[in-house]
């Protein structure tokens, strides 16, 4: 463990336990978050990755460019298996942060009940959800990740449906239904942030859950040199909000001054080109109830002027368990 | 030594504890659930030192199996039906990253026409997972067969996970007779676990790999070596059972008054103490019947049936579970093992949905083969038992 916590970029170690030799493409997310978050963890970590891009461009025998032990077994179980290392470990002595680092279909999706397991056992575990919002190892398919109107190959701009029907699926509102010892939002854009919430996980026990937005190149259709630009925008449109949860409480680490249109954050990127203007409204609207929800209606958004405030989103039930 | 009178479940679970077993991923499933309640008690009063992980899945409790045997400690879970079906993903991968853990499958039916009685058509599914397949007869063999089976599968000529496969409800939830070893006579028959490579940040080293076609065909040859040296380690530990404990079951199979037979049965599972005493009153009928009981499904025991079948005319061959229109599974792969040998084999399928094998369908199979060995033309494969007008 570190001296003294790590709070800002400078006091990231430089000692990498994700080097390079990867397959990763250029301007990848996920692997700028995976180094980083392998950066502050360290050397006494135990990594198992499920079925996803990570475990193709990081462990094709005979080589890895991790340097920690490194598991991998299926697409479903990283809850279930990192729970079992992490017994094992316990008994034999060694006290290593045991992270499953798993994809957003790995997580959202087919890895949903193994991440609840694991969550209600409290389980003393790290469990990453890097979220690239589809399945892009398999050739960018639809997720419960993917945002609303977004091309992908199972969600078709058709002359009848143009992309994906359904908004995105609110993963950490079932995450903090399990009461985690912590659980945070991240973005590669707000880096400060993002060590000290990677920082905090690490130093923490009991059940552990960071979801990290993961810009992906070809998946996106984006250009690689805006990768961080787009993690940027999606804090300053609403698409993604930053905020951790401990202790049953939760907080917004980082406000935006104000609230950018989502047309900012949707011209960059191909997968949502064909969006017409009924589609953008929509979307523009589940924002700023998501906006109010998380930030308070105290500062009144321009953005979300034309539409009606709408308060309560949730349920009365529901907005009693958690911030979210 | 103690005496119990106990459930087969009871004593696959008196075996994992006396094993030491370490971590204990659970799910329950009838007919298994006698066996993890009886490791949760053993674990909460403090008899067994381990870590009990009730998942919320099958797939799951191997998945957390998996993982804590990757950690490099001594796992053990149980199984039925369904639930083993639920894993089948996650088998295939143990014995190929060689983890030795050990799991008791309560056989099951498996699939629609639903139950909860015994049928072997949950482990003969897996049978080419790579997972070695041990069939016990009663409550004293399911308690040691599963000490065994922590030997075998920890021996480094081995290093697979082991299934101990025991009829539901006949013997998981039937009371027996049991001796129980002393734990200090467990401890010198099994030592504590050394794991080979465990999931250490001070050696970090890769498990399991996304494996390109210019290796991974050695990777399957060497486990379909590490199978073939399970052999000698399964006859050994046999050997070793019997000098520690007193009992010994033969290796791969058992034979029953084979010495001289004309015809025999082939049988697994509960159904061989009906075989014996069925041979037994043939016998004193002047009849040279015969029995080989089928210990391992898994190594299948290929060199061993042609030399029990020497000199035999026929061999019936008894399952509980069927391969539909294609006899049974182990009919299937005796009539394979023994195509150069000059014996005719027989299909009999009998017990399917936990129905009794009574000794009338018994005497049924044996009188099929006694015939077969007369030369007289038989059936290929015979249901026992069905009742009514079928065809």
């Amino acid at each position: 463990m570190s001296e003294r916590e790590m709070s800002t970029i400078k006091d990231m170690p430089s000692n990498d336990m994700y080097v390079s030799g990867h397959g990763a493409c250029a301007g990848c997310g996920m692997s700028v978050a995976v180094k980083n978050i392998m950066r502050i963890l360290g050397e006494n970590t135990t990594v198992y990755v499920p079925a996803s891009c990570l475990i193709v461009i990081s462990a094709m025998y005979p080589t890895s460019n991790f340097r920690t032990p490194y598991l991998f077994t299926a697409f479903e179980n990283t809850g279930a298996v990192i729970t079992g290392i992490r017994a094992a470990q316990r008994r034999r002595g060694i006290d290593s942060t045991v992270v499953g680092l798993a994809g957003d279909g790995g997580t959202f999706d087919i890895g949903l009940q193994a991440l609840s397991g694991a969550a209600e056992r409290n389980e003393d575990v790290l469990y990453v959800c890097l979220d690239n919002e589809g399945y892009m190892n398999t050739g960018i398919q639809r997720s419960g990740a993917t945002p609303f109107g977004a091309w992908t190959t199972t969600t078709p701009v058709g002359t009848k449906v143009e992309g994906k029907r359904e908004f995105k699926k609110d993963l950490m509102a079932i995450v903090a239904a399990h009461d985690p010892a912590y659980a945070a939002s991240l973005s590669i854009a707000h880096f400060n942030d993002f060590v000290k919430k990677v920082e905090k996980a690490k130093n923490k026990k009991g059940f552990r859950f960071l979801h990290v937005m993961t810009p992906c190149v070809p998946g996106w259709r984006s250009d690689p040199s805006m990768t961080i630009e787009l993690s940027r925008l999606a804090v300053e449109t609403g698409m993604w909000t930053l905020y951790e949860m401990e202790e049953g409480a939760a907080r917004t680490t980082y406000r935006p001054q104000t609230m950018l249109p989502v047309t900012d954050y949707l011209k960059l990127q191909g997968r949502f080109r064909h969006m017409d203007n009924d589609d953008i409204a929509k979307l523009q609207e589940w924002l700023c109830r998501k906006w109010y929800l998380h930030y308070g209606f105290e500062a009144e958004q321009p953005v979300c002027a034309v539409f009606e405030k709408q308060k309560p989103l949730r349920p009365q039930h529901e907005e009693q368990l958690h911030f979210i | 030594m103690k005496v119990k009178v106990i459930s087969a479940d009871h004593a696959v679970a008196y075996a994992a504890k006396l094993a030491r077993t370490e971590v204990v991923p659970s799910f329950p499933i009838t007919p298994q659930t006698l066996i993890v309640e009886q490791l949760a008690e053993f674990i909460s009063d403090g008899e067994l030192d381990a870590d009990f992980i009730p998942a919320e899945s099958e797939h799951s409790v191997m998945s957390i199996a998996i993982g804590a045997s990757a950690g490099g400690v001594r796992v053990f879970t149980a199984t039925s039906s369904q639930g083993l079906a639920l894993m089948h993903e996650m088998l295939y991968g143990v014995p190929q990253n060689r983890l030795p853990i050990v799991m008791a499958n309560v056989n099951r039916s498996l699939g629609a026409a639903s139950g909860i009685w015994v049928e072997y058509n949950d482990s003969m599914a897996e049978r080419d997972s790579g997972w070695l397949q041990m069939y016990v007869e009663d409550n004293q063999e399911a308690l040691d067969a599963t000490l065994m089976a922590f030997r075998i599968a920890e021996d480094r000529r081995a290093l697979l996970p082991v299934m101990v496969c025991l009829d539901g409800f006949i013997l998981s939830h039937t009371v027996e007779k049991v001796e129980l070893p002393e734990q200090e006579e467990v401890d010198r028959f099994l030592p504590k676990y050394d794991p080979l490579n465990p999931l250490d940040p001070k050696e970090p080293r890769l498990i399991n790999s996304i494996v390109p076609p210019e290796y991974a065909m050695e990777m399957r040859y060497q486990l379909d070596r590490a199978v073939e040296h399970s052999r000698e380690v399964i006859v050994e530990v046999d050997r070793e059972f019997e000098k520690a404990f007193g009992r010994s079951y033969g290796g791969l199979i058992d034979t029953y008054r084979m010495e001289d037979a004309d015809y025999a049965m082939l049988t697994l599972g509960t159904a061989t103490g009906l075989a014996r005493r069925t041979v037994d009153k043939l016998r004193s009928q002047g009849q040279k019947a015969g029995l080989i009981k089928l210990r391992f499904m898994r190594p299948f025991p290929f060199k061993e049936l042609c030399q029990a079948t020497k000199g035999l005319k026929a061999l019936g061959v008894f399952d509980r579970s069927a391969s539909f229109n294609g006899g049974g599974p182990v009919h299937t792969e005796v009539a394979a093992a023994l195509c150069n040998v000059p014996v005719t084999v027989t299909g009999h399928i009998a017990g399917i949905g936990g129905r009794d094998v009574t000794p009338q369908h018994m005497e049924d199979m044996y009188a099929i083969v006694e015939k077969a060995a007369r030369g007289e033309d038989v059936r290929p494969v015979t249901w026992h038992g069905l009742r009514g007008e079928m065809e």
